[in-house]
């Protein structure tokens, strides 16, 4: 049961097809591409990667919030790329989204217990049953009860965090999707969402894909962690094993980037140089080639494979 | 002449609104030394920015902005200045670097411009002169192929090249002071990093002194010398960062180190329970003392001045370091991380 993959991602792909200047000249980001991994249950898969590799793009079309280009996505067995937008309604229970600001989730002129209720009604709960619900949900993400009258205005940022999580648990989905869920809040504010989250988890047993920029919060929140650069997986493993045997030159420099409250950690910086360049026409061979200290004439031609290296450490490049 | 670039002393800004008054920074008092990077820290609200904007003068002009106390710079008070005597200061010897570079970029000229821009008004110097300056700024900043990049408008510029590009502009008079306020924080961690290095660079080769605002104890711990530690518009706490980081006295400097998850660490989260009080409507006694586990009734009535702890240099406004009240083992935090959100 522990091992048993709720979620299983193969080969996903995201191109968006834009148009700039005033030539409207079209070009294709490929926002997602390729990307194959699996959740399993119970666990948190955190996602990291610096803003615009596809981390909320990769989210959304496991949602099915957005059509994918290519690639399938296995919920408890079933391709729900095949499921018909009635059937998609009737599983949305199943997987819920939290997302970075909750304000923008939250419509502001609803009461709380009311933006916490609706989702209950969309499956027909009785009344009396709702009400007990709604009590339940706001007693688990610590809001009093006595709040449930006011709008989302008369909340603090983390208290209306815990409103968008409530209302995401309200049908008891198998699987949360956090995008970014702390990234917009205090380092103290962020401490109490975070263990409320884990909390939640330790109780219930949701599954967690948890997506986030901050490499700190997701591998202390992260069972497993994925690393994402330019629509691709450069490297997932344990959050321990990755922490301490980062493979990729990527995860590398992004660890060592990283700057720690610790006045005494010796660290190795690691200074990339170079930007990160355009989704919309990106490196060839390895996208990371272009800002690798160690990238060599191959690396330019081919993409590397994303292969298991070690028991469950997968990563994509030639030099591993 | 004192050692010190900058003396801030019992800076206070007001601001009157309709729902009062909006005691956004509330007595604060520092000092900056010559090649010295010393941090302003706190969360979101607690007066980080206007302190900055005060110093500079970007606010106080308006009927509604009170700000009074001394900002001493080479002994001068700035307070004092007109305001064309501003800004003859501003930009020359005393410069600023804003979380979004465009802020201080104009969309509508070229990089290189307004970089030269600083040396031919500050300076008078030449157009030639302030153009090779500016181009010799880009190259220090790190912009790959700086004298094409110069010619660009910032809409070419990525966001990590804008901020080194305004940092480049911050540099091009020779300032003893730069107040950088979040630099940093809308860019990526390997960018940021790039940028943190800039800035290191710079206060060794140079000298200047720089203040820099941020919420991030990472930046405090990895670039700077000195931290003040502002809590609801106070400072609460202030030392070198050994003083910050090895021995903080003040339970709110102790609260946010706690918050943090440390790298490779899987020990539960401490977080501060609570949130910051309101501005316009403060406790009559400490600030912190809603959210404080270590609450006296001493505490809830009066506010506690911030005065010398242990080692010099190293001060703290909490009742707990007031002879007869520190029992000792207090800097151990076990116990904590209550989670009562109100
Ligand atoms: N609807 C869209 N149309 C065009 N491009 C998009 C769209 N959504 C996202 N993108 C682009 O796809 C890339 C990945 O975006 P996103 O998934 O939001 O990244 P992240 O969440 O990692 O910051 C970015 O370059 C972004 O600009
Ligand atoms: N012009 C203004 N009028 C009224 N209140 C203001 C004004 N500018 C800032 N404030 C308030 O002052 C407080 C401190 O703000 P700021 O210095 O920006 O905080 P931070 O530490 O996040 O930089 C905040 O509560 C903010 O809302
Ligand atoms: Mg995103
Ligand atoms: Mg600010």
């Amino acid at each position: 049961m522990a091992t048993e993959e709720i979620l299983k991602v193969e080969g996903l792909k995201k191109y968006f097809e834009v148009s700039n200047g005033f030539l409207r000249k079209k070009s294709i980001v490929k926002a997602v591409d390729d990307v194959s991994l699996t959740v399993k249950r119970g666990e948190t898969l955190g996602i990291v990667g610096e803003s615009g590799c596809g981390k909320s793009t990769t989210g959304r079309l496991l949602m099915r919030l957005l059509d994918a280009t290519e690639g399938t996505v296995h919920f408890e067995g079933e391709n729900i790329m095949e499921w018909s937008r009635s059937e998609l309604k009737k599983r949305r229970r199943d997987f819920q989204m939290i997302f970075q600001d909750p304000f923008a989730s939250l419509n502001p002129r609803m009461k709380v217990e009311e933006i916490i209720e609706e989702p209950l009604l969309t499956i027909g709960m009785e009344k009396k049953e709702r009400k007990e619900r709604v009590s339940q949900l706001l007693q688990d993400v610590g809001i009093p009860e006595s709040y449930k009258g006011r709008f989302p205005h008369e909340f603090s940022g983390g208290q209306r965090q815990r409103i968008g999580i409530a209302r995401a648990l309200a049908l008891k989905p198998k699987l949360i999707i956090a995008d970014e869920p702390v990234a917009a809040l205090d380092v103290s504010i962020q401490a109490q969402i975070i263990n409320l989250l884990m909390d939640l988890q330790k109780e219930y047993g949701f599954t967690y894909l948890f997506i986030a920029h901050d490499l700190s919060v997701v591998q202390y929140i992260s069972d497993r962690v994925g690393v994402m650069y330019l629509g691709q997986m450069m490297e997932l493993a344990e959050s321990d094993e990755l922490y301490e045997h980062p493979l990729h030159p990527y995860t590398q420099a992004l660890l060592s980037a990283i700057p720690v409250p610790d006045i005494h950690a010796k660290k190795e910086k690691i200074t990339l140089t170079g930007e990160v360049p355009s989704p919309d026409n990106p490196p060839s061979g390895c996208r990371f080639h272009t800002r690798c200290p160690i990238a060599t004439e191959r690396c330019k031609q081919e993409v590397p494979e994303f292969r298991e290296i070690k028991n469950g450490h997968y990563v994509a490049c030639h030099e591993v | 002449m004192s050692d010190y670039i900058m003396e801030v002393k019992d800076l206070k800004t007001h601001f009157h609104t309709k729902k009062g008054i909006v005691k956004a920074v509330d007595g604060v008092s520092f000092k900056v030394k010559k090649g010295e990077i010393l941090a302003i820290v706190g969360e979101s609200g607690c007066g980080k920015s206007v302190t900055s904007q005060s110093i500079m003068r970007l606010v106080g002009d308006k009927k509604s902005e009170e700000v009074t106390g001394e900002v001493l710079y080479h002994g001068e008070d700035l307070m004092k200045k007109s305001r064309l005597d501003m800004q003859k200061v501003r930009g020359k010897d005393l410069s600023m670097i804003f979380q979004d570079p465009m802020t201080s970029l104009n969309p509508a000229y070229t990089v290189g411009t307004q970089i030269a821009e600083m040396p031919m008004i500050h300076e008078k110097k030449g157009k030639k002169s302030a153009w090779n300056r500016a181009v010799e700024m880009l190259t220090k900043v790190g912009i790959p192929s700086p004298a094409k990049r110069a010619e660009q408008y910032p809409h070419q510029f990525s966001g990590g090249m804008r901020q080194r590009g305004v940092i480049a502009m911050s540099l091009a008079c020779d300032p003893d002071l730069i107040i950088a306020d979040e630099p940093t924080t809308a860019l990526d961690v390997t960018i940021q990093a790039q940028v943190l290095d800039i800035i290191r660079d710079l206060r060794d080769e140079t000298g200047t002194a720089i203040i820099m605002v941020t919420h991030d104890l990472g930046v405090v711990a990895e670039l700077c010398d000195r931290v003040a530690v502002m809590y609801a518009g106070k400072i609460v706490e202030q030392g070198t960062i050994e003083d910050i980081f090895d021995r903080p006295k003040h339970p709110y400097t102790q609260g946010l180190l706690n918050s943090v998850p440390r790298p490779g660490s899987r020990e539960r989260l401490k977080p501060i329970e609570g949130q910051p009080p309101n501005l316009h409507d403060l406790p009559n006694g400490c600030r912190f003392a809603e959210r404080c586990p270590f609450v006296m009734d001493q505490c809830i009535e009066k506010e506690p001045d911030l005065l010398e702890a242990e080692s010099k240099g190293h001060t703290v406004a909490c009742w707990l370091e007031e002879e007869g009240n520190n029992d000792g083992d207090r800097g151990n935090t076990e116990g904590r991380g209550t989670e009562k959100v109100f």
